[in-house]
Parts: C-alpha cells; structure tokens; sequence
C-alpha cells in the first residue's frame, strides 16, 4: 500500500509544481534556519571532555573580606593566591591542578625572528594526565619539576608549527619573557571547546600556546599577572601573591561519589576555618563545588545572541509550517473530486489519511534535502562571522539526521489537520459535482 | 464596501482563515522584537565618542623594558613626529574600545561607594591633542603636571584629572565639576577640565553606567605606557600608521609591535554587532517573504474555490472592481485580526525576553509600525491573486465547476 500512496503522490506533486515548489521551499528554508542555529547551540553547549566530565571539580570559596552580600552573592570564580595553594596542596583529590594564565613575551634566543606575545598558562604537573593533554612530543614536567621550580615548558602544536616548523623541539630553549626554558613536551593540536578550564577566557578562544610550571612561570612573569578583580588596591602592582585579589584558581579529579562529598566538605572546612580565623568573611555559604557540566552552565557559555538566534529560527519554523499546513490545505482539497471517487470505491478514512500523510511526508523529505543544503550554506556563513566560535560551526553527524527527521516531522504534523479534512470529504457530494 | 458577505464566507473556512490570522500574528510578533533588537544594536555601532576617531592610528608596544622607558619613549616619540602628515604624537596606556579594561571607583566624597566602574586612561604629554579631546570647561594638563605625575599601581600619583562630561553631571550634578576633588578611597585629585564624552575601553563590559564614565591622569613617560597615538589627516592614517609600526619596531626590536587605524579598532570592537545585525535583517527578510507567499498560496486557492461564485457575482452586475476590493477587503481583515493578536505576542515576547536577556522595554511605536509593515505585505500579497479573480469571465457562471 505504502508503495502505492508514494506513486499517489509523486503524481500529485507533478501535478502542480508551483505549489510544490512553494511548499517545499517554505520547509527547506524553515528547516535551514533553525538548523542552523540549532547546530550552533548544540555544538557550544558540547561536553569539551567527554567520557570525563563528570569526574571534574571547579573548587570555589570566597575570600573576599569585608563584602557587601547584597551585591555579592556568589563566590569569583577564582581564588586570591593562598587559598588556592592551600587547597591544591592539600591533595585531598586523586588529582589535582592549581592554574592562572597571564600574556608573555616569548623568542628563541638567537633567533632573527621578531618576539611574540602569547598566553601562558601557569599549572602544575597533573593538569596533562587531568585533562588528557594530548603530546606529539616529550611529556608534562614531573612533581618535583613543580617544587623545585624548574624552568621547563610544554608548547603547543602550533607554536611548534610557528618556531620549529613542527619538528620535534624538546630539548630546545624557548625565551620566555627573560629567562630560558627547556621544552620538554610538545602538544597535538589540542583545542577543548569551549575552554573550560579557563574560567576568564573568551569561551571559544585558543587554549594558551605555552604550558609552564605555576612556581617557576610566578618568578619569571613576575608583575604580568592581572587579578579577576580586587577589594582592597594591592601594596604593589607586580605582587599579587600577597594581594586581597582573585586572579587563581583549581582543579581537582574525583572519581567516585564518596570522594566528592568527602572533599566539598573539606572545602566548606577550609572556607569555615578561614573565617573563623578572619580572614574571610563568608565561610561555607560561598563554598562551593561544582562537576565541569554544572560549572559550565552556571558560567553561562552558550552566548545570549547565539540563544536569541535560536529563540528566532524556531519561530521563523513556526511560520514556514503554518505557510505548509495552509498549502497543504488547498492542495489536498483541491482534489476532493478524485478523493470522493477513491472513496465511493471503497477506500477507508483511513486510507485517505494514510495517502495524504505519506505525501505530506514526501514533501518533508524534499524539505529536508533543501533545508539540509541551507543548514549547510548557513554554517559556512556562521564560519565567516567575526565571532569565536566561527571555526566550531560543522554539521555532525548527529545533526545531519536530526534535519531530515525535523523536516519530516514537521511535515507529517503540518500535513495532519490537511489530511484529516481531506479524510472527511463526504464523496456523494463529491461524485454529483463530477 | 459590504464586510458582513467576507464575515460569513469566512466563517466557511474557518481553517484556512485561521491560519492566515496565525502566521501574520507570529510574522508580527517576530517582525516587533526583531527590528527593535536591530534598532538597538545599531544605536550601539554609532555610540558617540569625542576623540578624533577619522585621523587616530595606534601603535601598541608590548614587552618593552619598562626600566628603559624613562629614555626611549621620548626618543620615540621624537622619531614618530618625523613621520609626514602626523600632526600630533603622544603615548598613553589605553584607548576607548581596546577591550582593555583598567577600572576603579571614583567618587564625589572620600572612601565613597559606586557601583560605576570608571576607565583609566593615562596620558603622556600632548596626548590631549593626539586624541583630539574636546575640551569643554576648564583647560588641558600643562607641562609642569605632566612633569610630575607619575602612576603608581594604576593610580595617578599627580593631582589633577580630566573627566567627562557625562561623570561631571553624575557627580556634582547642576554644578561646575572644576576646582571639585574625584576620590579612589581617600585619595583625592582635582578636576582641572571636562571633556566630552569618550566611550570606556569595553563598554558592553562595564555597562550603560560605565559607558561614558572615563578619566584621564596626565603621565610622564612610564613604562606602563604600551601605546603611541599618532594623529594626522584621515587621508593619510593608512600611511602614517604603516610607517610608524615600522619605525616602532626598529626602534623597539625587542618588543612586540602592532599597528591600526582608530577607524579599524572601532570596526572590531563592534564586528560580532554588525554580523548580529546582518543576520536579523536576513531573518526579518525571509520572514516576510515566507509570510507574502503564504498569503499568495492560500489567496490562489481560494480565488481557483470560487470562480463560479465569481462569476455569478460579475453576471449579476458586480464589476471587477468589486471583486479586487472583496479579496483586498478579505485580506485586511485577516491582517488586522492577525495584526491586534501579532501586537499582543510581541509585547509578550518581549517581556519574556527582558527577563533573561539584557534586552530593554520596546518602545510602543515599534507596534503600530510593524502592524502598519504587514498590512502593506499582505494588500501586496493578495494583489495577484484578486487581479486574477477580478479576471474570471461572468459565462463561469454558466458552467458548472
């Protein structure tokens, strides 16, 4: 039956092009639209460490003394220096990185290349084996690298690319800012999107191009760091470890449920102990401890135009589907004769509604091919926009078969109201009008 | 024109009239929102700022000794003033829409409490002149200030300060800021000018408060100093700011250096605003396009309904007049109970939208305005198809359907 109804209704599309090609452009660009859009949502508000995510910790307390809790009601998302060494060094977690970022100036010594100025980011040896680093190259530096501040670095796959032109440079001097670093890794490309574990970059930026140990790269960027914020000016501007400023922060790995309550506790401990020694103002209240997903979504990184941008096609589908489900209409309505006839035959309700929605299908399925095309031309548009996500707007495969399933649903319940009309078509009149 | 024969003819096809009133409601409420976050996002583009933002170039120098600065930055400026068609050089920290942020409190009292963040700007010496500040009240820094003003943690270790115009009447409103003292904490500088508003270094970040809220501390050369501001002619600026990068990075071999027009950092700044805006018209665009052809489809098919009525009408004297101003008249009511039901959503719309978007309170006009757009579009719209219902021959009515 179903391949009869399909020959039914190619025919019935031949019939009348015009108002099939309106029907199925009314979907396509519909479909187009709020694929588009939907592709982009889905894609910035992706798990970057899938598999992992949930094993994650953003630790936060609030150190802030004297606040004002009316207009401060949630902890920085960072930490003034002591609390976050006190509490990564604790080693409470199965792993554990303290991290900030800062911008540097970096050479190869000797070289007639003129300098650059990258971001650094400032962590400890677990950060690689945390958030599974992927090395073309070498290794991270070891814990002792860490105490003993060693003046070693990881690079990245383009840096690499940049100085070296990407052969192996471990073993090689990087001058960063003054002082020489040996590299000891080199990275794969590696882009975590968004990146997460940078709680003041820009969502989809690059992740930083040198990798250096937290205690020896605090030496040597010395007076380049920049606080999140600050509540009291800081006695100089080049030291912030002694600084009432939030400018670090931590990460920690926990890999079973017992673990995670074990250490949200100890780090509403840690924020009690430091008020009652007076040194913080809000104790647990503003401790908290969320998993990468929470955290991410508290930030907020799906970014609000790109949320409104969706808001908008999903309306704009709404119209394209009154336009199809009006068309439809006239189209399914048009033939009442011939449906009168099938029905006086002997056809059932049921089989005109089949009929009706098998074309309505057919139209989603065209629909779907053109609208899968404008997803496309629509992506390749978002790829040119001066946004920081441009280079992450890809169809996967995921969504290529989530196109044609809107489209054909879309289709199928514009075509239900049409096709229930089309079904009650009452044939006697039908077959006196003939 | 007699409404009660479409009223009932209506009431007929009831689906099909239904679904018109729909999609020009939503194509209204759509239309509303989208057009006013346009509206607003080009108010945004074309904020107003008091520098000379056609003859600016910015040269930025990062990674330069700053133990060095005391002697190279006057050798560079020095260098720079040799370039043809720069007419005025000056070094400073930062500029309007730098993404740069360097924010405090500043407030009318000592250790007073705002919610305002302030822009910093420090300025070396003529660098009122470079950025071709408009002076309103009071004068510019002179030598001996900038002599010996220095900057000590981001704050001005001088005595005197600009503000603008905009900071001046939220501080000390109806009255004269000079002579008045601007306090961080308890350390207090006095208002010696007020210029024009000039927009904060990232404005989206600190917020229509924080927009045109920025002061400027005259500095002597510091190695905080990363920019230098060359004025000249707008013609020139592509030249002027070739060669002073150049210049810059042989004299500042060790450093980073990255020259633009003011012209091109104002265009970045708001590139994602302008491609939010592109992408709202194109929608707006389609949309209505989408809508037009929906109004044309069903139109068609009702005229293709009711040519033997149409041709009985014509056959009992109706001319072809009348049958146009049946459809029109038919399309008009459609569109303005589409309109009054469109008017309703959009002003949900945008209630809901200013609860969890930075989305103001849309002006009432933008209603009458859009309801005005989709009456256009759909009179547009039906026009072909009543041309071709006016065109039914009265003998239709003769033969049967």
């Amino acid at each position: 039956m179903f391949g009869y109804y399909l020959d039914l209704a190619l025919r019935s599309l031949k019939r009348n092009r015009v108002l099939t090609a309106l029907m199925v452009l009314a979907i396509a660009v519909g479909i187009g639209a709020s694929m588009t859009t939907l592709t982009v949502v889905h894609l910035l508000s992706g798990d970057p460490m899938p598999g992992k995510s949930s094993v994650l910790f953003f630790p936060q307390v609030d150190p802030e003394n004297p606040v004002t809790l009316s207009l401060h009601r949630n902890p920085w998302p960072a930490m003034d220096y002591r609390s976050a060494v006190d509490i990564w060094s604790s080693h409470r977690a199965d792993r554990q990185a303290i991290l900030t970022s800062s911008s540097v100036k970096v050479r190869l010594p000797d070289s007639g290349q003129p300098p650059l100025m990258l971001s650094m980011l400032s962590t400890s040896t677990d950060f690689f084996p945390m958030f599974d680093v992927p090395f073309q190259y070498g290794s991270g530096w070891s814990a002792d690298d860490d105490a003993s501040r060693a003046r070693v670095a990881v690079i990245s796959a383009d840096l690499n690319q940049k100085l070296f032109g990407g052969a192996n440079s471990v073993g090689r001097i990087l001058r960063v800012r003054d002082a020489d670093m040996r590299i000891v890794g080199v990275l794969k490309p590696w882009r975590p999107t968004p990146l997460f574990y940078d709680p003041w970059s820009q969502n989809f930026s690059k992740s930083e191009d040198v990798f250096a140990p937290f205690s020896s790269s605090l030496e040597i960027n010395k007076g380049n760091f920049q606080a999140y914020t600050c509540w009291h000016v800081p006695p100089s501007m080049g030291n912030l470890q002694d600084a009432d400023c939030v400018w670090v922060w931590v990460w920690a790995e926990l890999d079973s449920p017992a673990k995670v309550r074990d250490y949200a506790r100890f780090v509403d401990d840690y924020a009690n102990t430091q008020k009652s020694l007076g040194r913080f103002a809000v104790g647990s209240e503003h401790a908290r401890l969320h998993d990468l997903m929470t955290w991410l979504t508290d930030r907020g990184q799906v970014p609000d135009d790109v949320r409104l941008q969706a808001w908008l096609a999903s309306a704009f589908l709404v119209i394209c589907l009154f336009n199809a489900v009006g068309l439809l209409l006239a189209k399914f309505l048009r033939r009442s004769g011939e449906i009168g006839v099938r029905r006086a035959l002997g056809a059932s309700r049921g089989a005109i509604f089949a009929q009706c929605l098998v074309e309505a299908g057919l139209i989603g399925l065209l629909g779907g091919f053109f609208g899968w095309l404008l997803t496309l031309v629509g992506l390749w548009l978002v790829r040119r926009q001066p946004v920081d996500y441009a280079h992450l707007a890809h169809l996967d495969t995921a969504m290529f078969f989530v196109t044609f399933a809107m489209a054909i649903g879309a289709s199928l319940i514009a075509g239900l109201i049409p096709a229930l009309r089309a079904s009650r078509v009452v044939p006697g009149w039908q077959l006196k009008a003939l | 024109m007699e409404i009660r024969p479409i009223l009932t003819s209506l009431r007929k096809h009831r689906i099909p009239a239904a679904l018109i009133v729909l999609e020009i409601a939503l194509a209204c409420a759509v239309l509303c929102n989208a057009v006013f976050m346009i509206g607003q996002r080009v108010a945004d583009i074309h904020w107003p700022n008091a520098i000379d933002e056609q003859g600016i170039s910015v040269v930025t120098v990062n990674g330069a000794d700053p133990k060095l600065a005391v002697s190279d930055i006057p050798r560079n400026l020095v260098a720079l003033r040799g370039i043809a068609g720069a007419t005025a050089v000056a070094a400073a920290t930062s500029m309007p829409l730098d993404h740069n942020g360097a924010l405090s409190d500043f407030t009318a009292t000592p250790n007073g409490k705002t919610t305002v963040n302030t822009s910093i700007y420090f300025l070396g010496s003529g660098g009122e002149q470079a950025l071709g500040l408009h002076l309103l009240e009071g004068r510019f820094f002179n030598a001996e200030e900038y002599a010996d003003s220095g900057s000590k943690d981001f704050n001005s270790t001088g005595h005197v300060v600009l503000i603008t115009q905009s900071d001046a009447q939220r501080l000390w409103p109806g009255q004269s800021a000079l002579g008045k003292t601007l306090y961080t904490n308890d350390t207090g500088w006095t208002v010696i000018g007020v210029v024009a508003d000039v927009l904060a270094q990232d404005p989206r970040f600190s917020g229509p408060g924080g927009r045109y809220s920025s002061v400027f501390f005259p500095l002597h050369p510091d190695g905080v100093m990363g920019d230098y501001v060359l004025r000249s002619a707008p013609q020139d600026r592509a030249r002027v700011v070739r060669e002073a990068a150049q210049l810059l990075g042989k004299l500042e071999s060790g450093a980073v250096v990255d020259g633009t027009t003011y012209a091109d950092m104002r265009t970045d700044y708001f590139a994602d605003t302008s491609s939010m805006v592109w992408m709202l018209v194109l929608v707006c665009v389609v949309m209505l396009a989408v809508t037009a052809f929906g109004i044309v489809g069903l139109t068609s098919f009702w005229v293709g309904q009711r040519r033997q009525q149409i041709g009985i009408r014509r056959a009992v004297g109706a001319s072809r007049g009348h049958i146009m101003q049946y459809f029109q008249t038919e399309n008009f009511l459609l569109s303005a109970a589409g309109v009054v039901l469109g008017t309703a959503l959009a002003d949900g719309i945008n209630l809901y939208l200013m609860r969890y978007y930075e989305i103001t309170r849309m002006p009432w006009y933008y209603l009458p305005v859009s309801a005005v757009a989709l009456w256009a579009i759909g009179q547009l719209a039906v026009l072909g198809p009543a041309l071709r219902a006016a065109a039914v021959p009265p003998v239709v009515a003769t033969r049967s359907a």
